[in-house]
């Protein structure tokens, strides 16, 4: 490691978990104003700082973003491998607990991800002030939590720290509970509490992981660090079994078939701004475990089950393609997409080659940026229509052209298409598992047609065909609106056409993962490490 | 013979001697103190004596960590470390409850009878309330039953084991039957309480019987000495050890010992349901390691499969049947159960690192219950039908027998007295209630609470009742959350850490069954707490699932203005409560460094 990235002072990725709580607090701490006392009405809020909830929540999170962009200048790309921005302070020294944070390329990838979908949520929330939908005082609430959940997904992704890592990974639910249950669709009580249990007794299944991991590591106060943990002469069967919790836990966030059935629901019911992160990046937390803690902790488990791993990420690509097609509600088709897309992911993890975990990392950001981009979208469709079904809709791209093209363009990505980022890690998934897993890497390439299907479907059910005469007056995507989707779209395209800094982060982990798991080399030359020959492939 | 003056130490005997000293001291203001500051008077000593009791421990700390503590009375009692965690666990636990004990609503009404002797419904009653008596004597009864507390798990033998649970009993059967409202169902959960405690004692009694008739003494660190080199006696040995462990198993609450704890919890003042729930399981939790640590330790491979199993049918029954409870207080009660089995879990495992988890576990789940039975007793029902129920004629009906089950007794429909009894109903203040503050239209329409006018009764325990409580008093209800999430064990809360520490050890004891059992029912118990949390947020008043026919019927609730001392326990709960969350490690390390049992 370069001696100059061990000694970086400013504590990047703390500041990054501190500011959002700190900023949530702000914002739960506004004073009332004025007019208190007979203001029964929660929009008739007028006077008062909770007045600039909004602006309070965006200056946050933008502040927040050029932290991260400051942690980005601080880490060296150079030695991606490493964990780098390292932090580590006894927290409970007595059960082996430190409070133990730094980045690799990965987790560094995935903040970064984190941090700059949380202003595009909070600006697509800006729009329910006052039309009903969320009033004033609960939309403070609902942007709080929102800071809240930054800061935990922050958080989670730096964590070195198995304890650490799982005391993150359930408090999260917390604030995305309360964002489900309290500010979605009719049926979010259900959604709620059908996420929750879901996560928690994945949870605390990797919990027993935990403990008895722990007791068979060296113990000592830092006792859980996870470099403490790795390498580690496990018994076969221990391993085994400590390998199938944690996957458990994982599988069930990521989500995977057979235990993704709360993924629907959730995206459904809760508002399109919770979908997002839910999707984008809480979602991630299961794949970013399997490749951080499974892979490296338990190496021989891993590769003891990674034929039927292999087989349930392929049966997921086509199942949930399968599902989405036939979906009539577009969050849950947007949902049962990233089933498929997490397949993907999970099949490039568990190929055990650097080209398909490198592809699975990158695949982690798009997928993030692409359906983040999808929800919000469906969202303001819904917001327009008051239904998010497909058959309310209708030949929409006569009334609102920027709207369907933007739709068209994130809907593509999602299938995939060169040119947009998603493509090089889809690429790469399937070159990579191509070597290793033959078999799967073909059916899996079902999916990319499968995708074609629910995408391009969509978009002529949507927006194709004849205007309906409830749909003439719809407007188009606004200004605040742009904003929202812009960036995104903006990002896809860059890292599409010029996805080589992305992978100079990925790239190496990838390597380290693989060569911790005492994977193959890589079956198929690695065409990105030189320079971004995908260009050449799309044209 | 001659009988030798023993040498006592009283300095490690202060704790005790201040909460005990202070007791007597309050028998005596209720004698000679005019009735007008007896009440000032004997809150302000109680509180002095348990602050005078921490300070002690406090004091006592330093020496007891260099010396491993010290035996006194001659052996009697022994002050060690985790006697001294005790202790200081039981001493502030009890001062955050006799906080809510001490609360009353703004217009000065307690949670206790004004005239316990008084027969429910009879006018002898009616004439005690209608003259305002109100009761002090809880205060030395509180203080009685936390010196029993105190000598509980600090005992060196049976004896003294015997005469402190009989200590620590008696008053909490009386202040058991000493609720003002529902008093029937008060009544009959002291009698419940008393009848099946005297049996558990019984049994404790036969136990220690047989263990003086196996070893020759009641000396725990004799009878661990007879366990090792005493042999042919092994019905004796084990038939009084497992004697001696159901009595204490009866006191924690464990499955088959249980069935008192939902009757006693439901019926008694909640105030006082809290000091229960939270110091009676520390001090028997204690006794009960000392007991499994110094005196039967060579019996593990005996004890093991019958704790085992009292440890699992613990965490599942109490678990299960709380899925299906509809009373907040009955809830709470199960959920008492399930943890009393997850504590097990810790003592079961039967090493080192199992003392410091139980007693962090104790404290983590005895500043949650406090609390959340705090809170209980702030939330009330009023005697008011909303406007446009469904069934005018049926809720009509309701309203006076609800009244009467509020004010005088638990007969339902008694009649037209009933009515007056009503209408006797002292007023009690009502603050932030429904209707004021960000209830707010829901955003999908449904209708906005509605304002309950009428007299303020009794507690409101049904779980439909708290209902979207989250609206209208929300730093109320999130505060009740975070209480319900500790004791879901979720992380960043003290219940999380204590979990996690007894299923450590528990799996470092070889007892992982155990914790794979307990991390099952923990999943399960999860159900019912968050429920719980999704009426109280996402349901609006009167909007939430109908589990029963006459639900409709139910007034709403509303959170009452207090003097004030409940809002502080509460509060100091839940800074506790994230505290011991977020930076257990000040805490785990002091424990740690002291859990050194004396033989």
């Amino acid at each position: 490691m370069s001696s100059t990235v061990a000694t970086t002072d400013v504590p990047w990725l703390t500041l990054l978990v501190v500011w959002p709580l700190v900023g949530a607090l702000v914002l739960w701490l506004l004073p009332r104003g004025s007019r208190a006392a007979g203001a029964a009405d929660a929009d008739a809020i007028t006077a008062g700082p909770r007045r600039y909830a909004r602006q309070i929540a965006l200056a946050v999170a933008l502040v927040e973003v050029g932290l991260g962009v400051a942690a980005l200048l601080a880490f060296d790309a150079g030695a991606a491998g490493e964990h780098q921005l390292r932090e580590t302070h006894a927290w409970i020294s007595q059960l082996g607990v430190s409070y133990a944070v730094g980045v690799d390329g990965v987790g560094l990838a995935l903040v970064l991800l984190s941090v700059v979908l949380v202003p595009v949520v909070i600006l697509a929330a800006w729009r329910e002030q006052g039309s009903g939908a969320l009033p004033t005082e609960r939309l403070r609430h609902y942007l709080a939590l929102v800071l809240v959940l930054t800061a935990f997904m922050v958080a989670v992704f730096a964590a070195r720290d198995v304890f650490l890592f799982y005391v993150l990974f359930e408090a999260m639910l917390i604030p995305v509970y309360f964002m489900i249950g309290a500010f979605g669709g009719p049926r979010r009580r259900y959604a709620a509490v059908k996420f929750l249990l879901f996560s928690l007794a994945g949870g605390l299944i990797m919990l027993a992981g935990v403990i008895a991991l722990y007791l068979q590591g060296p113990g000592g106060p830092q006792g859980f660090l996870t470099e403490n943990l790795t390498g580690l002469d496990l018994p076969v069967g221990t391993e085994r079994w400590l390998f199938l919790a944690f996957f458990l836990a994982f599988a069930i966030k990521a989500p995977m078939f057979p235990v993704h059935t709360w993924l629907p629901d959730a995206a459904e019911q809760a508002p399109a701004g919770t979908s997002t992160l839910l999707v984008g990046v809480l979602d991630k937390v299961g794949t970013f475990g399997m490749l951080t803690l499974c892979l490296p902790l338990f190496p021989d488990a891993s590769r003891w089950a990674a034929p039927v791993i292999v087989a349930l990420a392929v049966v997921s690509i086509l199942y949930g393609a399968l599902l989405a097609i036939g979906q009539q509600d577009l969050f849950r088709l947007v949902a049962y997409t990233s089933v498929s897309h997490f397949g993907f992911i999970v099949l490039g993890i568990f190929a055990f080659t650097s080209t398909s975990v490198a592809g699975s990392s990158f695949y982690m950001v798009n997928h993030g940026l692409s359906t983040g981009a999808l929800f919000l979208l469906v969202g303001f469709l819904a917001a327009r229509r008051g239904s998010a079904r497909i058959e309310d809709f209708g030949g929409l791209q006569k009334v609102t052209p920027v709207l369907a093209g933007v739709f068209l363009v994130t809907g593509l990505s999602a299938l995939s298409l060169p040119g947009l980022s998603t493509f090089v890690s889809e690429f790469l998934v399937l070159v990579g598992s191509f070597g290793t897993n033959r078999a799967a890497a073909v059916v899996a390439t079902l999916g990319v047609v499968l995708a074609a299907v629910y995408v391009l479907w969509t978009y002529q059910r949507l927006f194709a065909g004849p205007v309906r005469d409830d749909l003439a007056a719809t407007r188009d995507i606004g200004g605040r609106e742009r904003w929202v989707v812009g960036p995104l779209i903006a990002i896809m395209l860059v890292l599409g056409f010029y996805p080589a800094p992305a992978l100079r982060l990925v790239d190496e982990p990838a390597a380290t993962t693989v060569t911790h798991v005492g994977g193959e080399p890589p079956a198929v030359d690695m065409p990105v490490a030189e320079d971004g020959d995908h260009e050449g492939s799309e044209q | 013979m001659t009988f030798t003056v023993p040498e006592i130490a009283w300095a490690p005997l202060a704790p005790v001697l201040i909460v005990l000293g202070a007791a007597v001291v309050g028998v005596l203001v209720e004698a000679f103190v005019p009735r007008r500051v007896r009440r000032p008077v004997q809150l302000g000593l109680t509180l002095a004596a348990l602050a005078g009791a921490v300070v002690a421990v406090a004091l006592l700390w330093d020496e007891v960590a260099d010396t491993g503590g010290t035996d006194v009375l001659g052996g009697s009692l022994l002050v060690d470390g985790p006697t001294l965690v005790l202790w200081a666990t039981t001493a502030v636990l009890a001062l955050l409850a006799v906080l809510v004990v001490a609360d009353r609503t703004s217009t000065g009404e307690d949670a206790f009878a004004p005239q316990g002797a008084a027969v429910p419904g009879s006018g002898y009653e009616e004439a005690a309330r209608a003259a305002g008596l109100q009761q002090t004597e809880v205060y030395p009864l509180v203080l009685f039953a936390t010196g029993g507390m105190l000598i509980f798990p600090a005992t060196g033998d049976l004896l003294t084991l015997f005469v402190a649970l009989e200590v620590l009993s008696l008053p909490l059967y009386l202040l058991t039957g000493l609720s003002r409202r529902r008093r029937l169902l008060s009544q009959e959960a002291s009698m419940k309480y008393f009848l099946l405690g005297s049996f558990a004692s019984a049994l404790l009694l036969f136990g220690i019987a047989l263990l003086y008739g196996f070893s020759g003494s009641l000396r725990y660190a004799e009878i661990a000495d007879a366990v090792r080199t005493v042999g042919g006696m092994d019905g004796l040995l084990l038939a009084g050890s497992l004697l001696v462990l159901a009595g204490l198993l009866f006191k924690v609450g464990a499955v088959p010992f249980h069935s008192w704890t939902p009757d006693v919890y439901q019926g008694a003042p909640t105030p006082i349901t809290g000091l229960m729930a939270a110091c009676t399981k520390v001090a028997a939790f204690g006794a009960l390691v000392r007991v499994m640590y110094t005196v039967v330790p060579d019996l593990r491979w005996d004890l093991e499969p019958v704790l085992w199993t009292v440890a699992i049918a613990t965490m599942a029954v109490g678990t299960v049947v709380a899925l299906v409870q509809t009373d907040i207080k009955r809830v709470l009660a199960y959920s008492s159960i399930a943890h009393a089995g997850f504590v097990l879990t810790g003592v079961v495992a039967l090493v080192q690192s199992g003392i410091t988890a139980v007693l962090f576990y104790l404290l983590a789940y005895g500043a949650a219950t406090v609390g959340a039975f705090g809170i209980v007793s702030l939330v009330r029902e009023r005697g008011a039908v909303r406007p446009g129920a469904r069934t005018g004629a049926g809720a009509a009906a309701r309203v006076p027998a609800l009244a009467s089950a509020g004010s005088t007794a638990d007969v339902v429909g008694t009649g037209a007295g009933a009515g007056a009894a009503a209408a006797a109903e002292d007023r009690a203040g009502v603050g932030t209630g429904a209707g004021a503050g960000p209830a707010g239209a829901d955003a999908d329409g449904e209708e906005p609470p509605v304002e309950a006018t009428g007299p303020v009764l009794g507690e409101a325990t049904h779980l439909s009742q708290w209902a979207g409580l989250g609206r209208t008093n929300p730093v109320l209800a999130t505060t009740f959350a975070l209480f319900l999430l500790s004791f879901a064990g979720i992380p960043l809360t003290a219940g999380f850490t204590g979990k996690f520490a007894v299923f450590s050890a528990a799996v470092e004891g070889g007892a992982w069954p155990l914790a794979v059992v307990g991390v099952v029912a923990s999943a399960a118990a999860a159900f019912f707490y968050v429920r719980i949390i999704v009426l109280m947020f996402f349901t609006s008043p009167h909007g939430g699932p109908r589990d029963d026919a006459d639900e409709e019927a139910r007034p709403g609730a509303v959170v009452v203005t207090s003097q004030g001392f409940a809002v502080v326990a509460i509060a100091a709960c839940a800074a506790l409560t994230i505290l011991l969350g977020v930076l257990p490690g000040p805490v785990l390390d002091a424990v740690a460094g002291v859990a050194q049992l004396l033989p």
